[in-house]
């Protein structure tokens, strides 16, 4: 396409695809990229065949089609920039090369990613993050008859959980590090508030009856020739033995902020801010679910269709979904609290543990570093592949570090998509 | 096995559930995907494009994210 989006979004998991649809059923001219083969996020992955897709999924997909959505996915958004007639673009890279697609307005759905915590032997084959193994299970990898472990935090894990029971997984262990007292007392809040969400989780439980769950545990340690063979578990004072074949491994989610900092995109508490209709500190520039506070899908889809209704200028439209988003922020709040890390996470790397894998930094060297730019010039932590976004998170956890603003690309990409941003005449925020 | 796709990993032929990743091809038969610079053997990690751990060399391109590529008939992928 050579013209101009009327509204470009970027990533289709939940709430791109309500914001797409809603801002093309408002008439709007709009694009929908995503770096993964197929839309619906990682939430409601598809893909494969075999494995069915949610309802609201294909709700979605079926107002996307019909209002004529240009869905672009396999495409990863690496730049940014303006055109020499002043129209901004979002330069994407993909198989057959680059292409620069121009918009008026642009809702950034960028989604999360996992929080992976160092522990020794992480590294080995066999551990996986926790929606990463979901994520492999729902794409062809064959787990029936596997002895999995399910650790770290959050309402992912139990329904990691329920879908690897389902898909023929022997679920070893649950292993959360938030007290069970922590997660009744999120339940209390939500029965009468979210009596849905309450209800999944009760559902997710009752379908995995019968496996151990480990509150107030974690993983310390996994250890195996070659690929994991078998991982302690602690709960501080008393640990003990399990095998596994499979680990999934997630300590919650932490935003994908990158893109929105390279537009400039002003951030609060490491999210990215935004005005009521979802607007950044950018004009024109929108941001919605994960990104701005992580929430789960129902908040994602809320603030996709108030971006999509902002950015077609149906304010009054938007402004009827405010007290839905609202009731979505407070359980950001509730979950950030249930789900908070403890303490002893900290002291899980020990001296020769990884903490950057890109670049095989481990925790000996890092601790001796006072900054995240101190770490990168004395021991190429983050300077790998990743840019820094596995390490980064937990550095900021391990050491308090905080890593500066991204510079482009906001993905390694090919010398010829780099080497066009300088003939284009590209321009930097 | 249903309607499944044939490709060529590591030399060999395997066959692996129609719109299956490569990533979900390399766990299916035990491959590792790259090996590290200190020479640890790896594998995928995160499944969304993040991590790049996954990254191995598919119909000839170096360092693919095989997590985001779905296998097609006939595809190589080699690791290290």
């Amino acid at each position: 396409m050579s013209g101009v989006y009327d509204c470009l979004v970027i990533g289709a998991g939940p709430g791109g695809l309500a914001a797409a649809a809603t801002a093309a059923e408002a008439g709007l001219q709009v694009g929908l990229e995503d770096d993964n083969p197929a839309a619906g996020g990682q939430i409601w992955r598809r893909g494969n065949a075999a494995v069915s897709v949610s309802h609201s999924a294909e709700q979605w997909m079926e107002r996307i089609r019909s209002a004529k959505v240009d869905v672009l996915c396999g495409w990863r958004a690496t730049d940014a920039g303006t055109d020499a007639l002043g129209t901004p673009f979002i330069r994407v890279e993909g198989l057959g090369g680059f292409r620069d697609l121009r918009y008026r307005k642009l809702i950034l759905a960028t989604g999360a990613r996992e929080l992976f915590l160092p522990f020794p032997g992480w590294t080995l084959p066999g551990i996986y993050g926790a929606g990463g193994l979901q994520a492999f299970a729902k794409s062809g990898f064959d787990v029936r008859g596997m002895r999995v472990v399910l650790a770290g935090t959050g309402p992912l894990l139990m329904a990691v959980t329920a879908h690897l029971h389902e898909a023929g997984a022997k679920i070893v262990a649950v292993v959360e590090q938030a007290p069970l007292s922590r997660l009744m007392s999120l339940g209390m809040h939500l029965a009468p508030s979210a009596p849905g969400k309450l209800m999944e989780g009760l559902r997710y439980r009752l379908r995995t009856m019968g496996t151990k769950y480990y509150f107030g545990h974690w993983v310390s340690e996994a250890r195996g020739d070659g690929k994991l063979e078998r991982l302690t578990i602690t709960n501080g004072s008393e640990s003990f033995a399990v095998e596994a074949d499979l680990l999934g491994v997630g300590y919650h989610l932490v935003p994908n902020t990158e893109l929105a900092q390279l537009l400039g995109c002003g951030l609060e508490n490491g999210f990215v801010r935004v005005e009521e209709t979802q607007e950044t500190s950018c004009t024109s520039i929108y941001c919605i679910g994960e990104a701005t506070g992580i929430g789960g899908v129902d908040k994602a889809q809320v603030e996709g269709r108030i971006a999509g209704f902002s950015a077609a200028g149906r304010i009054e439209k938007a402004r009827s979904l405010f007290a839905a988003r609202d009731k979505q922020l407070r359980f950001v709040e509730r979950l950030a609290a249930a789900f908070a890390l403890r303490e002893e996470l900290r002291g899980l790397a020990q001296e020769n543990t990884l903490v950057c894998r890109c670049e095989d930094v481990p925790h000996g060297a890092l601790r001796e570093c006072h900054s995240w730019r101190e770490a990168k010039l004395h021991t190429r932590c983050g300077m790998g592949p990743c840019q820094g976004r596995i390490c980064g998170p937990a550095t900021q956890f391990l050491y308090g570090w905080h890593a500066p603003a991204p510079r482009p690309p906001v993905f390694p990409a090919s010398v010829g998509t780099i080497a066009a941003v300088d003939e284009a005449g590209v321009h930097h925020e | 096995m249903k309607e499944g796709t044939a490709i060529s990993l590591n030399g060999r032929i395997v066959e692996v559930p129609k719109g299956a990743t490569v990533a979900a091809a390399l766990l299916q038969h035990g491959a590792g995907s790259r090996v590290s610079i200190s020479g640890e053997a790896r594998q995928p990690l995160c499944g969304m494009g993040i991590c790049f751990e996954c990254r191995a060399s598919v119909n000839g391109r170096a360092h693919q994210l095989t997590c985001q590529l779905v296998c097609e008939p006939g595809m190589v992928v080699v690791t290290e």
